[in-house]
């Protein structure tokens, strides 16, 4: 299902979330590993963008490091990151902390390991709203068990003083719904929300997800490997490879003229309803490339059906197709594989 | 949670029994006669066979064991060849110092080494954190018949801070001078105990603060402060427990060696005696009850893990 884009609000014209030019390197001990690389996006209120790439991408530090959450002496940080007009980047951990759990939140891939096994879940909601709102410990008990409700837990007034070993995986991932829901952020960020439940379970966390966005008219980032995931859910998705950046449009417009070999190969690793069972999913060959030695051209070529010699030579620069708001990033764009040299591009901003 | 305490309990039963039997056939290898001890100068072989009649010495190994576990069930643990005190009673007097003894160098260990984790765990490997595994790896290195007396000497000879060895006073009698006079040896006693769970508690907090649920905890906004304390202490706590369980069992008897040093009445200087006197009925109650303690203290420490961690009673 698509949800309509949201209302426009007088504040439309500043963007909820502007990554421009974003970076991220970690210093390692083989070198500068450049884990996210030059990203540029804006996102809207109440709309949803979709981060798709294997994994090793860059994805997953992607959506950290616009949190903010990745900090320390061996990261290294460049670009901008813009929540309502405020620049997060370099911004002090103590402002941080105030939009932290409260204006944006973040879900994590694994609720086995994310919520703290010996706390009850019921304080591991009510933490959050008693820090950021200003009320009292029946109130916040009160708000918890009907976010519970909400997010479709079962007899939540009984489940309040539950420990997270005693509920299921899809349950646990449930209440870190309800969590990052707690104080109704503007921005949730949601890292592979879906990865580690079985298929049906999945359907059901994304579709909860995806209606309480609506209610709550939040912005969300959708991280994940899967293009299944984000193919009806999402109004614009983001193709990263190497910790770039290789495509990015409108959902239905990067499914139907994707221009990215590497989007191409994503999408037939994805499974299918409609192909026969036991049908042998199409993996990509090869491995990502290693990051803190990357090769000179596209770094997708070695992987690449496609690649020719200009591949392997220069790396492509991310540009615009027919339309503005499709970005890609190859010399070979599919559906303009004719003739022997590269088509002319109108390099964008 | 009731079925897993059930099955420690029944454990608990069965090593009491195992503690027993050691307890008793152990301290028979103790070189010594009672009878000897008894008679004195008297001895001669009519007499010592009259004495070990009245005393069941002369009947077998195994039914002395079982008529020693009968009366010890009945809570009594027989009387003294050589002061005719009944050994219940010497135990109840001394015991109680043991017992103040460890619980005050546990709370001295415990205040300076929580603290110290949790301080060094902010910026492991900075400064705080290498003075700090130094400093207290020196108070590993000591040994408590080198501490106590430069203690002593510190505190007692040249600053009168603290009192000197054998001024015991009694809780009944006067409490703030009881605790007084215990700071001193529960401090030598205390020092082993710091580094251990110093180390052990920064090194589990370390890994704690690795787990996504403590950034899960940061992308709600709390202070780091607030983390440490809420988020990660009770997960990292679970080997501090475990180590606090056999190392208090072990201090005990390393309290032994502390209360003959400064002269305080306790089971250790009550042992020792009866030890040096062959009073071996003395001896094996002591054993007993100090072993009794020690297998209860992990009982207690067992059931502490469920407490702390609710993961542990449902497997």
């Amino acid at each position: 299902m698509t949800y309509p884009p949201a209302a426009s609000d007088p504040q439309s014209a500043v963007p909820l979330l502007e990554v421009t030019e974003l970076s991220t390197s970690f210093r390692t001990g083989r070198g500068l590993l450049k884990a996210v690389d030059r990203v540029s996006f804006r996102l809207g209120r109440g709309r949803t963008i979709g981060v798709v790439g294997e994994s090793g991408s860059g994805k997953t530090v992607l959506a950290r490091t616009v949190m903010g959450l990745l900090a320390g002496s061996n990261v290294e940080k460049t670009g901008s990151v813009r929540f309502e007009g405020q620049e997060l980047l370099g911004a002090p951990n103590s402002e941080l902390r105030s939009l932290w759990g409260a204006r944006m939140a973040m879900i994590f891939q694994d609720p086995m390991t994310a919520l703290n096994p010996v706390m009850r879940i019921g304080r591991q909601i009510t933490e959050s709203l008693r820090l950021h709102l200003d009320i009292d410990r029946s109130e916040a008990r009160a708000t918890a068990v009907s976010l519970l409700a909400q997010v479709g837990i079962p007899s939540p007034e009984e489940r309040y003083g539950s420990f997270p070993g005693e509920l299921s995986g899809g349950m646990r991932q449930r209440v870190m719904i309800a969590i990052a829901l707690a104080c109704s952020p503007r921005l949730l960020l949601a890292d592979e929300p879906t990865t580690g439940l079985d298929v049906t379970v999945q359907a059901q966390i994304l579709d909860l997800l995806g209606s309480l966005q609506y209610e709550r008219n939040m912005a969300m980032v959708l991280v994940t490997h899967d293009l299944g995931v984000v193919a009806t859910r999402t109004d614009d998705i983001v193709v990263m490879y190497a910790g770039r950046i290789v495509e990015m449009a409108p959902t239905s417009r990067l499914f139907s003229s994707m221009a990215m070999p590497y989007t191409e190969a994503l999408l037939a690793s994805t499974p299918r309803l409609s192909n026969p069972s036991h049908t042998r999913l199409a993996a990509i060959e090869g491995r990502p490339p290693d990051l803190t030695a990357l090769p000179p051209g596209c770094p997708f070529a070695p992987r690449c059906r496609y690649a020719q010699d200009l591949c392997r030579r220069a790396a492509p620069p991310l540009v615009t197709a027919e339309r503005p708001d499709h970005l890609y990033a190859c010399w070979y764009p599919l559906g303009a594989r004719t003739g022997p040299a590269p088509v002319s591009h109108s390099v964008s901003s | 949670m009731a079925k897993y305490l059930a099955k420690r309990a029944a454990a608990f039963v069965v090593i009491i029994f195992f503690v027993s039997l050691g307890t008793f056939f152990l301290v028979h290898l103790l070189p010594g006669n009672p009878a000897l001890t008894i008679l004195g100068p008297n001895a001669n072989a009519h007499n010592i066979a009259l004495i070990d009649k009245q005393l069941g010495l002369n009947r077998p190994l195994w039914t002395q064991y079982f008529i020693w576990l009968g009366n010890v069930l009945h809570g009594n643990l027989g009387q003294s060849f050589v002061t005719r005190e009944s050994v219940v009673s010497t135990i109840a007097h001394a015991f109680p110092i043991d017992l103040e003894l460890v619980v005050i160098s546990q709370i001295i260990a415990f205040a300076v080494a929580v603290p110290l984790a949790l301080t060094a765990v902010r910026k492991p490997n900075g400064r705080f954190d290498r003075y700090s595994t130094a400093g207290t790896f020196a108070m590993l290195a000591m040994p408590p018949f080198i501490v106590a007396p430069v203690l002593v000497l510190l505190f007692a000879v040249n600053t009168h801070i603290f009192p000197g060895p054998a001024s015991y006073v009694p809780l009944a009698q006067n409490f703030w001078s009881n605790i007084h006079t215990m700071i001193l040896p529960a401090l030598v006693l205390a020092l082993g105990s710091i580094v251990i769970y110093y180390r052990l508690l920064r090194n589990d907090l370390i890994s704690t603060l690795q787990e996504d649920f403590i950034l899960m905890a940061r992308s709600k906004g709390l202070s780091d402060r607030r983390i440490l304390l809420r988020h990660a202490l009770r997960p990292s706590s679970i080997s501090l427990l475990a180590s606090a369980g056999i190392n208090i069992g072990s201090l005990i008897a390393g309290a032994f060696v502390v209360e003959y040093l400064l002269q305080l009445p306790g089971l250790g200087y009550a042992l020792v005696n009866s030890i040096n006197q062959d009073d071996y009925v003395t001896v094996q109650g002591i054993v007993l009850v100090v072993a009794v303690a020690v297998v209860l203290i992990n009982f207690l420490v067992d059931f502490l893990f469920t407490i702390v961690d609710p993961r542990i009673s449902r497997d």
